[in-house]
């Protein structure tokens, strides 16, 4: 959708620079220059279209309006060097040009028959006889076009590529039937077809260069015919305008190829590793392009406006550091933990005013931020699913194994790979496969290791499960001594204890999927199913800590809730202080400039959210930075440097240099994008820390990965993963959004910072805005609408539809499962009648 | 910019000499048969392996392209030096003869005992690594 309108605009564009008059003269000319050009410069490119003088065609056609025993050939290749000449003048092969264009119809047939005599059937010894042109002119030559208004009867016409009549658009002697005219129609229709798929078709490229300017020749010619009498010029502008459209959109496509970032150092990894590790930096660079727009979203729509049009720093209470923390607010320490300076502007929720229209512009800043949050999710939810459908029409058929051995042997070699050590693996795996399934293929199956095999599976998963469980335990026994922390003051604890909740849960993710392949190898599964238990192990693992950490951050938001009433009572007395030493309180006053440091504060659990969220994605990405610093270059640098004193070799044995782990990896990404999903929408700020994270994480990791890493042992292709990628991804998207969904719907903002503060629900803003600023009926067009009696049943509508959606796309598998047997059945057929 | 040459000395050159077909791909898209190109055959090729090809066409060529001894079949000779060149000579020669039978059986279904187009589109086009 949105690339369409980014098309639109640019052809709008492109349109207004090149110059556009009547089609006929200009266009073709300056097509005519173009096609020149390009022929020129960029030799055979397919579908350009190469069109012809239609002055050069009717002068041509008008010219020999008394030669009517002609043939076609000749006509055409008359025609063809009238074209020639119009638009060339000199330089042509001798014997061509010696027709004249004023009518010489002896010279001119001479100057054919020497044509015909040279012309051999084959278009490779038309163009080795002539010199100095392109090979498209000589082909253009060649053409049976179609020939004057004698021409009428396609009937007659044995080759399709001959075929054509009705008069040209000039020569108005005689009218066309309707019939033809539909026949016309069709003919170029199916050219036009032809045009379009001839890049698809086995055949030399000279062959298909050949016919390409046959059909385009033929279309052009009689496109302008088509439209005669029926507003011919608004036909022939549409035309004109297609082809327009078709050229920009060609120019459009190789821009956007060449604006791809990153694409050299992805391919370079991608013949050092194969396409599997590529894959990750594809997905990686997939999810930058998503953050960006999300950043875009949140900076220009939340973060820009309330910057240069709300109240300035120190204007309001919620906008200022408090007294209290003013000594420290400046402090790295504090500005690395994103309170102090960091807490109080724009980065986070509780900066923002709840004031209705800001500035000159009366910009709706509730509003504006409810609907950015939501819109995020929004756009985030329809572009997964807009993903993956396109990756699963790529996909065919299932899981078939009935042509094990055909496709190992044809399309196990990956052909991306251009390294030879690469290679060299990929040779190896490919013979280890090749010997498996021989052996596979030989033994019988032994039946007594079925028992053992299915409780060695059982045990595994047991395995599992319990560190599964002792995972999600701990954090939960962390973020209860953490919260005890908290209420003892946090100046008392270090480093460690403030932090503990973060490193913990870092920790566990570095350490548990190592545990989780230790413990699969119990299983003895063929590698891609253990690696979806594995993925989905880890999985299970990242879900739990989140959801643990969620939970955690819940217990606190309602201790914040409970704090409010008290320093709501708190506040009051204050204020009530503020006023006893001076005016008595019956009467009204100006009320009493203090300085908004020094006011008491609500606690704003909003804030403290955000705060959470951008305090894990920092420590996650610092872990991950350091895990690839120490992991994996720290340890190549000891393998490499201490290979020489050591007793074993190194690079064989027990460290070797670590293969890049593309699972986690993937994993790590997804859930860090799923952070940022649970986050944005109190934290502003954090879709533009990610955008910084993941552009720093691409260089990093390509260097890493080119640096220290070895390919893998066992090479195989990211073919099917994608969308198990893609489908993790949107449940975790799904996930996300559920704890923010509820914090908007069922829990009252803090009445003192936010832009929703004072109102008794956030998505209040949304009826406040339908009251004020649309006109009557339309809130009485959504009342109504927002009826439940009205919801309901439309809720019930959607499911019987995406049951019914489901039942047809069962039938057509099954229908479709009919047609391949029945094809096997006719095949066997026809087998038994040899 | 960046990493990127353009000079290649011969040892780079060689490194990358590692694709087992490269000398048949080059014959298939020739225009004598015996891996000379001209520009158009070059470009026939780049944009029949390209990504955006449909995959009967792709199909075809990787026929063509497997069909050692050009007759429109691949038989089992055929086969053979195919195994032959992907395991580098590593198979023994009843594995790479059991591999060709099981590849006959599997996917020849006019049972003429040689893999004809038709033959080896049906089984290709399913293939979900078929690049």
């Amino acid at each position: 959708m949105d690339v369409m309108h980014i098309k639109v605009f640019f052809f709008l564009l492109y349109i207004c620079m090149t110059p556009v008059s009547k089609y006929g003269s200009d266009v073709d000319n300056e097509e005519g220059s173009a096609a020149e050009n390009e022929e020129n410069v960029k030799g055979t490119a397919g579908k350009r279209a190469t069109p012809r003088t239609r002055r050069g065609h009717a002068r041509g056609r008008a010219r020999r309006g008394g030669e009517e025993d002609e043939d076609d050939e000749d006509g055409t290749r008359r025609a063809g060097h009238r074209r020639h000449r119009n638009r060339r003048g000199q330089g042509r092969a001798a014997g061509k040009e010696g027709s004249d264009s004023d009518g010489d119809p002896t010279k001119a047939r001479k100057n054919e028959a020497n044509q015909k005599s040279k012309e051999g059937d084959e278009e490779e010894d038309e163009k080795g006889g002539k010199s100095g042109k392109g090979k498209k002119e000589k082909k253009q030559d060649k053409k049976p076009d179609k020939k004057g208004k004698k021409e009428k009867a396609n009937k007659k016409k044995k080759d399709k590529k001959k075929s054509g009549s009705g008069s040209d658009s000039d020569s108005e002697e005689e009218p066309i039937t309707e019939e033809e005219l539909a026949k016309l129609k069709e003919e170029v229709e199916e050219k036009k077809k032809l045009i379009a798929t001839l890049r698809n078709k086995p055949w030399k490229m000279k062959k298909k260069l050949s016919v390409l300017k046959e059909a385009q020749l033929f279309v052009e010619k009689f496109e302008g015919a088509l439209g005669k009498g029926k507003g011919k010029k608004f036909y022939a502008y549409k035309v004109m305008m297609t082809k327009k459209w078709m050229k920009f959109q060609r120019d459009f496509e190789n821009f956007k190829t060449a604006c791809i970032p990153w694409e050299m150092k992805i391919k370079e990894i991608e013949s050092h590793f194969g396409s599997s590790v590529a894959s990750y930096f594809i997905f990686l660079r997939w999810m930058y392009g998503i953050n960006m727009i999300l950043f875009g979203l949140t900076f220009g729509l939340v973060m820009v406006p309330e910057a240069l049009m709300g109240k300035p720093y120190g204007s309001l209470p919620r906008k200022t550091v408090p007294r209290a923390e003013e000594a420290s607010a400046m402090n790295f320490a504090t500005l690395w933990d994103f309170s102090g300076f960091a807490q109080y502007s724009v980065l986070f929720y509780g900066y923002y005013n709840n004031q209705r229209t800001i500035g000159w512009l009366k910009f709706r800043m509730p509003l504006s931020y409810f609907l950015v949050g939501v819109g995020t999710i929004g756009y985030s939810f329809m572009i997964v699913i807009r993903t993956m459908a396109r990756n699963a029409n790529e996909e065919g058929g299932g899981d078939d194994t009935s042509f094990n051995f055909s496709w190992k042997m044809f399309t196990s070699w990956d052909y991306l790979i251009g390294n030879p050590e690469t290679a060299d693996n990929k040779f190896a795996s490919i013979t280890t496969s090749f010997k498996e399934a021989i052996v596979e293929e030989q033994e019988s199956r032994k039946e007594e290791n079925i028992h053992l095999t299915r409780f060695l599976r059982v045990l595994a998963n047991f395995l599992a499960l319990c560190t599964l469980a002792g995972s999600g335990y701990l954090i939960f026994f962390v973020v209860r001594r953490s919260q005890k922390f908290a209420l003892e003051g946090l100046e008392n604890y270090g480093w460690w204890e403030r932090n503990e909740v973060n490193m913990v849960m870092s920790l566990l993710g570095m350490f548990c999927p190592t545990l989780f392949d230790v413990i699969s190898s119990l299983e003895n599964y063929h590698p891609r199913i253990a690696l979806r238990w594995q993925l989905g192990r880890i999985f299970a693992l990242f879900l739990g800590n989140l959801y643990t950490f969620i939970i955690a951050l819940m217990d606190e938001i309602n201790l914040k809730l409970e704090e409010e009433k008290i320093v709501k009572y708190n506040m009051s007395i204050w204020e009530a202080n503020l006023y006893n030493g001076t005016i008595p309180e019956n009467s009204t006053a100006p009320p009493i400039q203090v300085d908004p440091a020094d006011v008491p504060r609500g606690p704003c659990w909003e804030t403290m959210v955000g705060q959470e969220f951008v305090r894990l994605t920092v420590s996650d990405t610092m872990t991950t930075y350091i895990t690839i610093l120490i992991g994996d270059f720290l340890r190549a640098v000891f393998v490499r440097f201490f290979n020489y004193c050591w007793c074993w070799d190194l690079e064989y044995g027990f460290p070797s240099y670590s293969e890049f782990d593309i699972s986690g990896n993937v994993l790590g990404l997804i859930f860090n994008q799923g952070m940022i999903w649970m986050g944005s929408f109190y934290a502003p700020c954090l879709p533009a820390i990610n955008v910084f994270r993941l552009h720093t994480s691409m260089y990093l990791q390509c260097w890493a990965v080119m640096c220290c890493n070895v390919p893998q042992e066992r090479v195989f292709k990211a073919s099917r993963s994608n969308n198990f990628y893609m489908a993790m991804l949107l449940f975790i998207l799904f996930l996300s959004t559920l704890p923010a969904v509820y914090t908007i719907v069922s829990i009252p903002p803090s009445f003192d910072c936010g832009p929703f503060s004072g109102k008794t629900r956030m998505f209040e803003v949304i009826s406040e805005t339908l009251e004020h600023d649309f006109p009557s009926w339309f809130g009485k067009v959504f009342g109504y609408a927002s009826n439940p009696g009205l919801i309901l049943p439309f809720i019930l509508l959607m499911v019987l539809s995406i049951y019914y959606l489901n039942a047809t796309s069962k039938s057509y598998k099954e229908a479709n499962l009919e047609l391949k047997k029945k094809l096997q059945s006719v095949r066997n057929r026809e087998l038994l009648k040899k | 910019m960046g990493n990127k040459q353009t000079i290649f000395t011969p040892e780079q050159l060689d490194a990358y000499q590692d694709n087992p077909f490269r000398q048949r791909i080059a014959e298939v898209f020739s225009e004598d048969g015996d891996g000379n190109m001209t520009l158009d055959d070059f470009l026939d090729m780049f944009s029949v392996l390209s990504e955006m090809a449909p995959r009967d066409l792709k199909a075809y060529y990787a026929f063509k392209i497997y069909d050692f001894n050009n007759d429109d079949y691949i038989c089992k000779s055929d086969l053979e030096k195919t195994v032959n060149k992907l395991t580098r000579n590593e198979l023994t020669p009843e594995e790479v003869s059991l591999v060709c039978e099981k590849v006959i059986y599997e996917a020849d279904v006019d049972n003429d005992g040689k893999l004809s187009l038709e033959d080896f589109q049906h089984m290709i086009i399913r293939a979900p690594d078929f690049l």
